[in-house]
């Protein structure tokens, strides 16, 4: 079965679905619900079957496919997965479903201005290109995806969400927009520069001056920063955070945002290593101020999405610092942290979905000793919010600690003043907790009716999947890291980083 | 270290330790209501079942040859990154076989306690029925136990840190068990938040332990210190330390324990006194190597153990709640076990004595002050005891017993494990050793005194109840563990002076011979005339009754009534300023940067007044962009493709 065309399959696969789904009946809103369900777990099976079919040690680029396209500019459809790839290719097929099964009444509306099969054929558009982001292997179709993938995004988040959705939604387009043009410049000036091709393989292989391939390197940069977003280009993610439904903004921060950090080690390394050497100084500044300026923002937020959104900020400065750092515990942690968050980041903004669904309000202020009313709803709180903390044991807490051990044997100042951020996710995770399941009971949070209905069954087949995963991964890594740390030692090649001897060589046991 | 033998017979189940009350911990939180009957009963029994365990293990260990007490087990591979390789290996020595047994022994009578003692529990603040409560508080407990053992078995330094910060988790847990109390709650937070202060010391001390020797694993860690540098080792140690402080409640982080009293006093003696503060003597134990190689971080431990003994001391004598006596009281006799392991040498095992003496008698304590609470209708005011001994007579004997042991009254435990720790003291070398010798016997007096205050007011004395209290004693299923731990606080001292030393050799080798500055007759004699001096001072002082409101104080007792301003330091030098910075940023985040950065691509896309059009006409104007960057990288391509940059 190892010619079957996995990843161009699997990037159509979705596409399809959301077809079938748009075209159902506008009055039959619940079949269009369990038809994308179904046809997104049917995906998951196939991303399955695509991880079966990846070798761990094998080489970097698997699963290949390529398909002319403009031959005469030397673009193709090619579609290739490393280890990197494969694994948040994994975390979309897995995450796209449970936040369908999550966002089940969100386009739900009694005036009925919102269709709802648009609403769940726009989930699969996005997983589409989501998926084919990750599984180009060619930077104009990297590029194109890049780009498509702001549309279903945009009407998600402009139709469907809350209060303010319009402007945060045209905040989102222009942000990412901005950053895409500086994509555009440098995707045009290195099929210039690196021989009129822009297949990944060939383009490696380049031989760029170091003036172009600097400003390369920086066009890159900046749309990658804007998406991630790293400080100070972040603006856009609490606001859209903010207004887009809880299971589009998971996907949101837990995939599609994970383009940009995924953009760098695939793209901005290999094809610029000398301009990613010389950046990664200010890179590394970037990320730890991000680090600690969002955590930071983030106690002071009085709204639980934002909140949410800004401890993303921060985990990012964390991915960011891990890839910057070049070493391979480093680079290996910040591809595990991109899972990770996701699993976490992704649980966070669910169950905060759903609190803010039942009581109708995002805002912290409105909350206060809910854990009285919808005890199990709070305790997945509390373990999604540990999750976000690092807690040890659980997931987050492997890719963080590899992160900052990586960085700290090559930058100790930038591993110490990172690790202050876990003592402010402390800070943040616990204070949203005890101002909105702890305390005394806010009075009028026992008159609003939904409020008295803990977690549904539905609603627990959304978390205990995550959980679980959470749990295991953080005990057992090892399946991640295997598959991930040979694509980021052949990443670190490029760069020309080994890792550092330890200072006292004759200790190794 | 000594050398490992093979894991056989029971030593080659070390992992049930943990597995076992995780399994029962995971049963508790995840059966829901079907457990609410039975739940407690399976809670006790995982942690009885994981001593009976222990001491079968301790039994097969004691049998191995004397130089190869240790069994190390691999379970699975953790971590492998590059060179980084650690393993979920456990490793079952004599100092972590003293911890396995005192964590599941003590705890098993804390557990049984705690069946009573929430029988009686204010379970309707959370809206939960009373099984769902005690099923919650049995679940948080066995997840307490598994987390310890992970702690004191885990044979690296990460999985050490897992279990470190597990203990953590389930200490906020239950400190903001009653979470709708927003003190609880707050109290929790704060735990969890100073601990992790602590915990950023520990896991850089990790971090530099792999840049430096490439592994975190005991043994390959202690191999490597004779090639550190000094101001590496003072590095390391000072972050180990600051982690130890964390978790220990030790200066500068002790404010978050006598808070941590929110909690059910169950937790009070099982975790904030017996075992999981004193997980940050077991670090300093454990790391033996890194903190005998090097002089000064040995002062640094000493200074902080002597400091805080004080601290705690002074402030315990002008406390009025009983569990907050208790609390400061923990925070002292810690700083007696900090100071011992500091001194380095034999005095290791002393610290570890007085550890696992004070586990019996402070664990004793506790639950008698649960037990009064009980009698009380959960007053916790000792200006409102008095003359109880009639009414709660088991609690009394059992506490007075225990009374007698913290002040170091022979033959009790107390004084077995302290005065040998004084008299250590004096041996150092120097004016230091009259200073740290001189701290503990002050801080000697000071315990004599408030712990006879805090016996007085609450069993002796005039009865200052408030209206219609009729005390009683607590059923059998409190008194019970009250009366087993009294026999331990009775037989352990003076059974473990002579052989945990000779239990506790092979880990950190033979005594010196002591050099000091007084006898180890004279220093016994001082220690028991200050005793003496406090004791009765503090039964002249009390037996009569104290005012029901505080009387107004000298300086001394207004600092110490108000935790010698420690909790003030925090919010004038951490808080206040958190709460500006951060507040200054959200204004910043949402004028400053997010208007430079809109003005920015208003500037570029010409006009803020374009922005705005471009949100009302979105749709159209966003084809009109894509419809530019499309013919824009045609246009290019065309360019391109015809020469023009050739």
């Amino acid at each position: 079965m190892n010619d079957f065309p996995y990843l161009s399959v699997l990037t159509a696969a979705p596409l399809v679905g959301a077809v079938v789904v748009a075209l159902l009946p506008r009055h039959r809103p619940e079949l269009a619900k369990r038809v994308a369900l179904g046809w997104s777990l049917a995906v998951l099976v196939l991303a399955g079957a695509a991880w079966a079919a990846f070798e761990a040690g094998g080489d970097r680029m698997q699963l290949r496919e390529s398909y002319p396209w403009i031959p005469r500019w030397g673009v193709s459809f090619t579609f290739a997965a490393d280890g990197i790839a494969l694994v948040m290719l994994a975390l979309i097929a897995l995450l796209v479903p449970l936040v369908i099964l999550a966002s089940w009444h969100d386009a739900d509306s009694p005036g009925a201005k919102r269709s709802v099969p648009a609403f769940f054929a726009l989930i699969l558009v996005l997983e589409t290109t989501m998926i084919g982001v990750f599984a180009a292997a060619d930077v104009f179709l990297f590029y194109v995806f890049f780009e498509v993938m702001l549309v279903p995004m945009y009407f998600l988040i402009g139709s469907y969400g809350g209060a303010r959705r319009q402007y945060a939604a045209v905040k989102f387009f222009l942000y990412a927009l901005a950053g895409g043009l500086f994509m555009l410049a440098a995707v045009v000036g290195l099929w210039v520069a690196g021989g009129q091709t822009l297949d990944w393989q060939l383009l490696t292989q380049a031989d760029l001056s170091t003036g172009v391939e600097r400003w390369l390197f920086l066009g890159f940069f900046l749309a990658f920063a804007i998406k991630a977003p790293f400080f100070p280009f972040h603006t856009w993610l609490p606001d859209a955070g903010g207004a887009a439904p809880a299971g589009v903004a998971a996907l949101l921060v837990g995939l599609l945002d994970k383009v940009a950090t995924f953009g760098i080690l695939r793209y901005s390394l290999p094809l610029f290593p000398d301009a990613a050497r010389w950046f990664a100084p200010a890179a590394l500044t970037l990320a730890v101020i991000g680090i600690i300026y969002a955590a930071l923002l983030a106690v002071g937020q009085n709204d639980l999405k934002r909140l949410v959104a800004y401890t993303s900020i921060a985990h990012f400065g964390f991915i960011g610092v891990g890839i910057f750092a070049f070493t391979s515990q480093a680079g290996t942690g910040a591809v595990l942290y991109m899972v990770n968050h996701g699993l976490a980041t992704g649980l966070l903004f669910l169950v905060v979905g759903m609190l803010v669904a039942r009581r109708g309000s995002a805002l912290i202020t409105d909350f206060g000793g809910a854990g009285k009313l919808v005890p199990v709803l709070a305790g997945v709180l509390l373990f999604a919010g540990l999750a976000s903390l690092s807690l040890p044991g659980l997931a987050p807490f492997v890719s963080e600690f590899l992160v900052l051990v990586g960085t700290f044997t090559v930058n100790k100042p930038v591993a110490v003043i990172s690790t202050i951020g876990i003592i402010l996710a402390a800070g943040y995770v616990l204070w949203m907790i005890q101002r909105t399941t702890q305390g005394t009971l806010n009075p009028t949070l026992s008159s609003v009716e939904p409020m008295r209905r803990d977690l549904s069954l539905r609603e627990s087949f959304v978390v205990a999947p995550m959980i679980v995963l959470i749990i295991v991964l953080g005990l057992y890594p090892k399946p991640l890291t295997d598959v991930i740390n040979p694509a980021v030692e052949a990443t670190l090649t490029h760069v020309d980083a080994t890792d550092p001897a330890p200072e006292v060589p004759e200790a190794q046991p | 270290m000594s050398e490992l033998s093979e894991a056989s017979g029971l030593l080659g189940y070390v992992w049930l330790l943990v597995a076992i009350p995780a399994a029962s911990a995971a049963v508790l939180l995840l059966a829901g209501r079907r457990a609410d009957r039975w739940g407690h009963l399976l809670g006790c029994a995982s942690v009885g079942a994981a001593f009976l365990l222990g001491l079968g293990m301790f039994g097969q260990l004691a049998d191995l040859d004397e130089h190869r007490r240790a069994v190390e087990q691999q379970l699975w591979t953790f971590l492998a990154v590059g060179d980084l390789r650690v393993d979920f290996g456990l490793l079952f020595d004599p100092l972590a076989a003293v911890f396995v047994l005192l964590i599941t022994g003590v705890g098993f009578l804390i557990h049984v306690y705690a069946v009573g003692y929430l029988a009686h529990a204010p379970h309707d603040q959370t809206h939960e029925s009373a099984g769902t409560a005690r099923r919650r508080f049995f679940g948080y407990f066995n997840l307490f136990v598994a987390a310890m053992l992970v702690l004191v078995l885990g044979n690296n330094y990460l999985l050490l840190y897992v279990g470190w910060e597990g203990v953590g988790l389930a200490s906020y847990l239950l400190i903001a068990f009653w979470f709708s109390r927003p003190a609880a709650a707050t109290a929790g937070k704060k735990a969890f938040l100073m601990n992790r202060v602590g915990d950023a010391g520990f896991i850089l001390a990790i971090f530099l332990l792999f840049a430096q020797v490439g592994t975190v694993q005991f043994s390959g860690v202690f191999a490597g210190v004779a090639g550190m540098s000094s101001t590496v080792l003072l590095v390391l140690g000072l972050l180990l330390l600051l982690g130890a402080t964390g978790k220990s409640g030790q200066f500068p982080l002790q404010a978050w324990l006598p808070d941590a009293m929110e909690g059910p006093t169950p937790v009070s003696a099982l975790i904030h006194a017996a075992t999981m503060v004193t997980a940050g003597v077991y670090l300093i134990a454990r790391s033996h190597p890194i903190f005998s190689a090097n002089l000064t971080l040995q002062t640094v431990v000493v200074s902080v153990g002597a400091a805080t003994l004080l601290i705690g001391a002074i402030i315990g004598c002008a406390k009025d709640d009983i569990k907050r006596v208790l609390a400061w009281s923990t925070v002292s006799q810690i700083g007696y076990m900090f100071l011992a392991v500091g001194l380095g040498g034999v005095a290791y095992a002393l610290g570890l004595i007085h550890l696992l003496a004070h586990g019996f008698f402070k664990a004793g304590l506790f639950l008698g002050a649960g037990s009064v609470m009980r009698g009380m209708d959960d007053q916790v005011d000792i200006r409102r005891f008095g003359g109880l001994w009639r009414f709660l007579p088991i609690t009394w004997a059992t506490f007075g017993l225990a009374w007698l042991a913290i002040i170091g009254i022979p033959p009790l435990s107390g004084f077995f494990s302290k005065d040998p720790i004084i008299a250590a003291a004096f041996d150092r070398p120097g004016w230091t050793g009259w200073l740290f010798g001189g701290a503990a016997l002050l801080g000697a007096g000071l315990t004599a005194f408030y712990m006879t205050r805090l016996f007085v007011l609450t069993f002796h004395g005039p009865k200052r109840w408030t209206e219609g209290q009729r005390p009683h004693e607590s059923p059998p299923v409190m008194t019970i563990p009250l009366i087993l731990l009294a026999v331990g606080t009775v037989a352990a001292g003076w059974l473990m002076s002579t052989s945990v030393v000779d239990w506790l050799t092979p880990v950190f080798g033979e005594a010196p011979e002591p050099h000091g500055l007084l006898s180890h007759g004279q220093v016994t004699a001082l220690t028991m005339a200050v005793v003496v001096i406090g004791g009765v001072g503090g039964w002249a002082m009390f037996r009569n009754g104290t005012a029901l409101a505080p009387a107004p104080a000298g300086p001394v007792v207004t600092a110490a009534r108000a935790n010698l301003y420690g909790d003030a330091v925090n919010a004038a030098l951490f808080e206040k300023p958190g709460r500006w910075l951060t507040r200054a940023l959200v204004y910043v985040d949402n004028k400053g940067i997010d208007g430079i950065v809109n003005g920015l691509a208003a500037a570029v896309g010409g006009g803020s007044a374009r922005i705005r059009r471009l949100q009302t006409g979105f749709v159209r104007s966003y084809a009109m962009s894509m419809l530019l960057g499309a013919l824009l990288i045609v246009g290019a391509f065309v360019a391109v493709q015809a020469g023009w940059f050739a």
